[in-house]
């Protein structure tokens, strides 16, 4: 019983991670410049396809995972000069529709590259099997390796936003923009900066991803919406709230999928409760939503705007 | 008056010439199928065997030119019916083919049916459509949904396990195929899972089976699913220690070539395999390769034994369809055709009778394929036909 519980937390602090990878740079590009970017689920595509393809040509995970960095890097690079820099003064719907259609042309775009047929990645050997943990639960080696790769970045993030004269600058113009404008920043460079950055968490979150998921045309959407669940929840702008929203989010949707329709099985007849249990457990995030804006509209760890 | 005369004479003789050149028309087919997303590649192969048929008959189908208006879905309902009102009311599709997923199916077969048109699956067969709701205008050319997983069931039981842990995504042939596996499977169910439709991450369902302890697991995840569910699994540890008993969507070719090398060995059953002996598939798969460069999944097998059948009915009505609704059914009802299965007859309910086998995932020169192993039943009919009023 031990194994199965702690497997599942496990499972939920892991999909909290990769969560956080995406949710991170999302929160603040949405914080920092004011954009919805509903494409962020691309960049995590793009890296997973890149990882996958450069892992073909090198055979190597480590040396496509490396190469893959600065692949995500341009395009992200390429698609905020031309497309996000036009949209940092429009309203949030423009900027839906903007993003909305890069999706699709992205999503074509890799069609005609690649073909419809999902790509091939398998676990590096030296993070495959198991290893077992204090001797209570045994636990994918790879899984763990997420966890720490998220737990890295996360380390890194925070020197960078509390110790770093660019964290500073990003904490400055989350708060309060016009002012940092004014005090003769250059908002632009800034702003091609933290989205490169962002993109390249979420492109990195898609390389880790490819040896465990299908790498497939479209892979980025279903994460991008519990994504922005999850900045909902940890309040916009806020890497800490991303973190911990990510975390929640990953450990209540598990422990739904998981222990729900055992729960309900105890009450119900087996194929009502399947079949209950399954919507109940794909909404309890969502309800868990309804219940923080509720209690606490902007978020658990929101940025206190100073205008 | 002698200008409104000539006018109106013109004007007559102008439509009679449009009204003979709509009689010589095209016969206008319409392929609605999913070309995008993890389940993208089911419907491009299904409409590469369809128009492959037609592309050996250069461009006809049993002697009459056709016109395949290809759309994709998206996998989304709301695309499926937004596509299907305008083939049939704007641009005239007489029949309606290439539905891949059972969540679209419901929506675009009735609107179909209702407009007088004929619908011809090339894949999704949801139960309803067999039993009570079934229609005379209404073939089902590749399986009824439950059956695809009753084969499993048998071959399930015939391997002796007691006992099976069993997932399956939360829709209708989701539904369909878990009531299929039970209905044909002797042993005692563990656990019966619903996951969501396109879900990417099933650790917390292998915990639970890790869990559960059982002999085997039946799931039915299709296309990128299944791919999703097969890749964790295996970092999971979990195939040392519990087997995977499958049906034909969660093993075929493209799946094991996205998995790899763990999914030698794994157990499954289909309606049709590359290996099948008979002069039709020979030359299917052979054309196949040649004008698309890669292998034919179970899927563009099932798009061109559809393109084949409506040719052999075509062929018998000289080309009418609407025209002749009553030699067009009866004709499709016949079924004379090769198909690549072999032995192929509809049931009274317009879905297949036809053998199942069991393969097992090999590796041959470089590339993960199935290898039949056995017959598990022969004429297998499905469990709705007596519900059926035909």
């Amino acid at each position: 019983m031990a194994q199965l519980y702690f497997e599942q937390l496990l499972n939920g602090i892991q999909l909290g991670m990769f969560l956080f990878l995406v949710s991170s740079g999302l929160t603040l590009i949405f914080g920092f410049m004011n954009v919805i970017n509903l494409a962020h689920g691309s960049l995590f595509m793009i890296g997973a396809y890149a990882i996958a393809f450069l892992h073909g040509v090198t055979n190597s995970f480590l040396l496509a995972l490396i190469l893959s960095l600065p692949v995500v890097a341009i395009f992200a690079w390429v698609i905020e000069v031309v497309i996000i820099s036009r949209l940092y003064t429009r309203d949030h719907l423009d900027q839906v529709l903007a993003t909305f259609a890069l999706i699709l042309f992205i999503n074509e775009g890799t069609t005609m590259l690649f073909g419809r047929t999902p790509m091939f990645l398998d676990v590096p050997p030296l993070l495959s099997g198991m290893i077992s943990i204090f001797g209570v639960v045994s636990y994918p080696l790879y899984r763990i390796a997420i966890i720490v790769a998220g737990l890295a970045v996360a380390f890194v993030l925070w020197i960078i936003i509390a110790k770093t004269r660019l964290g500073m600058l990003i904490r400055a113009g989350t708060t309060n923009r016009e002012t940092v404008e004014q005090l003769g920043v250059n908002i632009n460079q800034l702003n091609t900066i933290i989205f490169v950055a962002g993109a390249m968490f979420a492109g990195f979150a898609g390389m880790l991803a490819g040896p465990l998921t299908s790498v497939e045309v479209g892979m980025g959407e279903n994460l991008l919406i519990l994504c922005f669940v999850c900045i909902v929840i940890g309040g916009i702008g806020s890497i800490r709230g991303a973190l911990l929203g990510a975390i929640t989010v990953g450990v209540v949707d598990t422990m739904g999928r998981a222990f729900v329709p055992d729960l309900l099985g105890k009450f119900l007849e087996p194929t009502a409760a399947s079949g209950i249990s399954a919507g109940l457990s794909s909404m309890s995030i969502y309800l868990l939503m309804v219940v923080v804006l509720v209690v606490k509209p902007t978020g658990l760890f929101p940025v206190v705007k100073s205008h | 008056m002698k200008l409104n005369i000539f006018r109106l004479i013109v004007g007559l003789t102008l439509s009679a010439i449009g009204a003979g050149a709509v009689l010589a028309e095209d016969l206008k087919i319409g392929l609605i199928t999913t070309l995008s997303g993890g389940g993208g590649y089911l419907g491009a192969d299904v409409r590469d065997g369809f128009l492959l048929a037609i592309k050996e008959e250069g461009g006809k189908l049993g002697g009459k030119a056709v016109e395949v208006l290809v759309e994709d879905d998206g996998r989304k309902p709301e695309t499926g019916r937004a596509i299907a009102e305008r083939f049939l009311e704007r641009d005239g599709v007489e029949i309606m083919t290439g539905i891949i997923f059972s969540n679209i199916s419901p929506v675009v077969a009735p609107l179909t049916l209702r407009a007088g048109r004929f619908y011809v699956t090339p894949n999704s067969a949801p139960s309803q459509f067999a039993g009570k709701k079934c229609h005379e205008n209404y073939f089902a050319v590749a399986w009824q949904n439950d059956t695809l997983h009753e084969s499993a069931g048998l071959n399930a039981t015939s391997q002796g396990y007691k006992n099976a842990y069993i997932l399956a995504p939360n829709y209708q042939a989701g539904k369909d195929s878990l009531a299929g596996f039970k209905r044909y499977f002797d042993g005692e169910i563990v656990g019966e899972v619903y996951t969501k439709l396109g879900q990417t991450d099933y650790a917390a369902e292998i915990a639970k089976i890790r869990a559960a302890k059982p002999e085997m697991v039946f799931h039915f995840l299709p296309g990128g699913m299944g791919i999703n569910f097969a890749k964790q699994y295996d970092q999971a540890g979990m195939n040392d220690e519990v087997p995977l008993v499958l049906a034909a969507p969660s093993a075929d070719i493209k799946i094991l070539k996205a998995v790899g090398a763990s999914m030698v060995g794994i157990s499954n059953s289909s309606h049709w395999n590359h290996d099948l002996d008979n002069a039709a598939n020979k030359a299917f798969i052979a054309g196949f390769e040649a004008a698309y460069d890669r292998s034919p999944t179970v899927y563009a097998s099932q798009g061109y034994d559809t393109a084949k059948l409506i040719a052999s009915a075509l062929s018998a009505t000289g080309g009418k369809v609407t025209e002749d609704m009553d030699g067009f059914r009866a004709a499709m009802k016949a079924a004379d055709f090769d198909s690549v299965r072999g032995p192929f007859k509809f049931n009274n309910n317009h879905h297949p009778i036809q053998n199942w086998y069991s393969r097992v995932v090999v590796e041959r020169d470089g590339q993960f394929v199935n290898k039949i192993t056995g017959t598990i039943v022969e004429n297998h009919g499905d469990a709705y036909a007596s519900q059926c009023s035909m």
